[in-house]
């Protein structure tokens, strides 16, 4: 049995599971696979076209596999007017990758995401979900380099 | 005094500032006082929080450090950089949803009881449900969530249904940018939330209960797992003998299901696209169920309503807006946080006393998010009620109120939440998603120096059109962040049209970065950072080469360099 069978073993098929059972193998795999797409829609008796859909909508559900690092810089609207732009690219310049890329290594990915609702310490970013505020260059800094240093050791 | 307690405040906020650190820390050092987790108190600025609990009242301090220095100074009850005892940054403040907030455990349902948590409940269920709804009327309540409907009034529409399956959601997909109220109030006091769900339950009939948490509060949703947990064990989901359903749902990143119809899409597993209303929810809602969808913090109150009664309720506030409202003030301001204000307050309270800005610093606030607009500082005198912000061209929205200094781009600012609606369009209506790409299009020739008097014209023009056009509350309420702006700062609009300059010197393409020789010590800092090597040895910028990164700037010992105007900067050809 193949593991995103397993991971819906315990779902409901009933419809209104469907964001579930996708978070459920998002949170397992890091992306929705083409796999994930026929199995989730086999699972829920839907056409794929369906799951597909529903993914598209939601910019939760990533189709491409990410790094191992995932950055989100907040750009909501407290953010945005207190640097989030220059922030992205900063961390654009020290790694090298756009928005939306990862880079080759498969070490870091970078995306800008809506709120991320701790306004109150703009500028902020997250790192695979921790978070870090008051962002300035030299701290910013200081926290990629620790992740790269972290990613080294791991190789 | 004897410490009873240490309160660690670890909502995300707390988190965010260190409160990890900390709780692990004062595990280590201390072992003879219980160290307990609670929410946030709502002076984000001031995390992370401690709260000594003693036997004669409570002491706080902030921007406590993992140290050995700050727990000595806060075991020995220390008092300098203390905060007050029941932290207020103002009198216009009055703390009532928040009463509890950041004060009691968070996992701690039995703490929560012990502070006259499910009394409301108890109540209710002692009364009749059309008494109930009644009493909800009485209070006057408005939905927190934006649109401002009567609860009572939903309340009753559900109650008439005839079925023996009703749906009541709480709509916890905080989407504004710039809004964590629902956030804060969930990780704080969940037992709040679904007290005031299963008082609703009661009062309407409903069956099945839906919380629908976006993804991006993990802390809210985990809190929120527990508490309905704990409300199982206890058996309170069962109402005078019926036994209601509750699930939580987690959204999945989409702003357009804060809209009802939207909303109820993605429960059921689809594309969150709203529909066309009538058929409104209340007739035909969750897999055709009858459904009322309420916002968090219409909950968090309703708990509190039935606790003090309708009319005891109602005694705060103005004519038509009743109770206190909490906004989310981020921003230009020096105490960002949580503010919970009586209806009726004027913004000024709310930004100078509560925000602790500086008169003159401030340019607008931007209030009610993307589908809000800016008022600026000439009408700070505006009483805040759900009426009066709409007749000045904002709305009350959820809560979200960032405060815009003078050296913001109030353009830059309404691209900013052109961009976002744009992108969060569902595409469903034609207006709604080119009508956003085009005024979009024409605000970014705006900033990039190329508009005309005449992409001014055109973004009221179709701002207007796309507002009649659009089916659902996004598309129609899109176009006001632009269309405010418009209102009030057309001047900076046609700066930047007709002399080509950003006046608050945000916009890139109309600002130039310049070195103060006078101030500069020649230590290289700036020429070694730039990414672009747009300056050079004899530190002069390059503005030709330069992209306005800020790197310079920002790591200058001296702050000598600076943005100015488009025009007044060095620009060379780069030689290759």
């Amino acid at each position: 049995m193949n593991t995103i069978l397993e991971l819906l073993s315990d779902i409901d098929t009933e419809q209104s599971n469907l964001i579930k059972a996708l978070q459920t193998v998002q949170a397992n795999e890091g992306y929705i696979s083409n796999e994930a797409i026929s199995t989730i829609g086999n699972h829920f008796a839907i056409p794929p076209v369906e799951v597909e859909g529903v993914v598209s909508f939601y910019t939760q559900f990533k189709r491409v596999k990410p790094g191992k690092f995932q950055i989100s810089v907040c750009d909501g609207t407290a953010c945005h007017i207190k640097g989030a732009s220059l922030v992205a690219g900063w961390i654009s310049e020290f790694i090298g990758i756009k928005n939306g890329e990862t880079d080759k290594d498969g070490m870091f990915s970078l995306e800008t995401v809506a709120c991320l609702g701790c306004c109150s310490l703009a500028p902020v970013m997250s790192i695979n979900g921790k978070i870090y505020g008051n962002l300035e260059r030299k701290r910013l800094i200081r926290v990629l380099k620790s992740y790269q240093k972290e990613a080294e050791n791991d190789n | 005094m004897t410490i009873k307690r240490i309160k660690v405040g670890a909502g995300s906020c707390g988190i965010a500032a260190g409160a990890s650190e900390l709780l692990t820390f004062f595990q280590q050092e201390i072992s003879d006082i219980p160290i307990v987790e609670v929410g946030c108190i709502g002076h984000c600025y001031a995390e992370p929080i401690v709260e000594i609990e003693t036997d004669n009242g409570s002491l706080f301090y902030e921007n406590v450090k993992p140290h050995k220095d700050y727990l000595d100074r806060i075991l020995s009850l220390r008092d300098e950089g203390q905060l007050v005892i029941r932290p207020q940054r103002s009198d216009r403040e009055m703390v009532k949803i928040l009463s509890i907030a950041g004060r009691i455990e968070m996992n701690s349902i039995n703490e929560y009881i012990a502070n006259g948590g499910y009394e409301g409940l108890k109540k209710a269920l002692k009364m009749k449900p059309s008494e109930v709804i009644e009493e909800v009327i009485i209070s006057g309540l408005r939905g927190r969530g934006g649109g401002g409907f009567m609860t009572g009034t939903k309340w009753r529409f559900l109650s008439d249904k005839n079925s023996s399956e009703k749906v009541l959601i709480c709509n916890a997909d905080e989407g504004d940018p710039g809004a964590f109220m629902d956030r804060s109030l969930m990780e704080s006091v969940p037992h709040q939330i679904l007290e005031g769900m299963l008082i609703g339950a009661y009062a309407t009939g409903a069956t099945k209960l839906f919380i629908y948490c976006r993804a991006e509060y993990p802390l809210a949703i985990k809190n929120l797992k527990r508490a309905m947990e704990q409300i199982f064990e206890l058996n309170l989901h069962n109402l005078n003998g019926r036994t209601v359903e509750i699930r939580l749902k987690e959204g999945a990143g989409a702003f357009v299901c804060g809209e009802e119809t939207a909303m109820i899409h993605s429960l059921e597993g689809k594309r969150g696209t709203p529909r066309f209303r009538p058929p409104y929810p209340t007739d035909s809602g969750f897999q055709g169920l009858p459904t009322v969808i309420n916002n968090v913090e219409t909950f968090g109150n309703i708990s509190l309503i039935l606790r003090e009664g309708g009319a005891e309720f109602a005694k705060v506030g103005t004519e038509g807006s009743k109770g206190t409202k909490l906004f989310a003030l981020a921003g230009d301001v020096k105490y960002p946080g949580l503010a919970e204000v009586p209806m009726g307050v004027t913004l000024a309270d709310i930004v100078y006393e509560v925000g602790g800005a500086e008169p003159g610093t401030v340019k607008a606030v931007q209030i009610g998010g993307p589908s809000g607009g800016c008022i600026p500082a000439e009408k700070f005198d505006a009483i805040v009620d759900y009426d009066s912000l709409k007749s000045l061209g904002a709305i009350m929205g959820s809560g979200g109120l960032i405060v815009i200094g003078n050296n913001r781009c109030m353009v830059e600012t309404s691209r900013y939440f052109l961009e976002f609606t744009t992108r969060e369009s569902c595409g469903k209506c034609t207006f709604c998603r080119i009508g956003t790409k085009r005024m979009l299009e024409r605000l970014e020739k705006i900033t990039g120096g190329e508009g005309t008097e005449a992409d001014i014209d055109f973004l009221s023009d179709i701002g207007n059109k796309i507002v009649k056009g659009s089916l659902c509350g996004l598309g129609q309420t899109a176009p006001n962040p632009v269309l405010a702006s418009l209102r009030y700062f057309r001047n900076e609009f046609e700066a930047h049209t007709n002399e080509r300059q950003c006046p608050a010197l945000q916009c890139n393409k109309l600002t130039d970065v310049i070195i103060n020789e006078e101030l500069c010590i020649e230590c290289g800092l700036c020429v070694k950072t730039c990414p672009v090597n747009a300056i050079s040895e004899d530190y002069i910028v390059n503005n030709s080469v330069c992209t306005r990164c800020n790197s310079c700037i920002e790591v200058c010992p001296k702050k000598a360099i600076s943005r100015t105007k488009r025009g007044s900067g060095h620009y060379a050809v780069k030689e290759n």
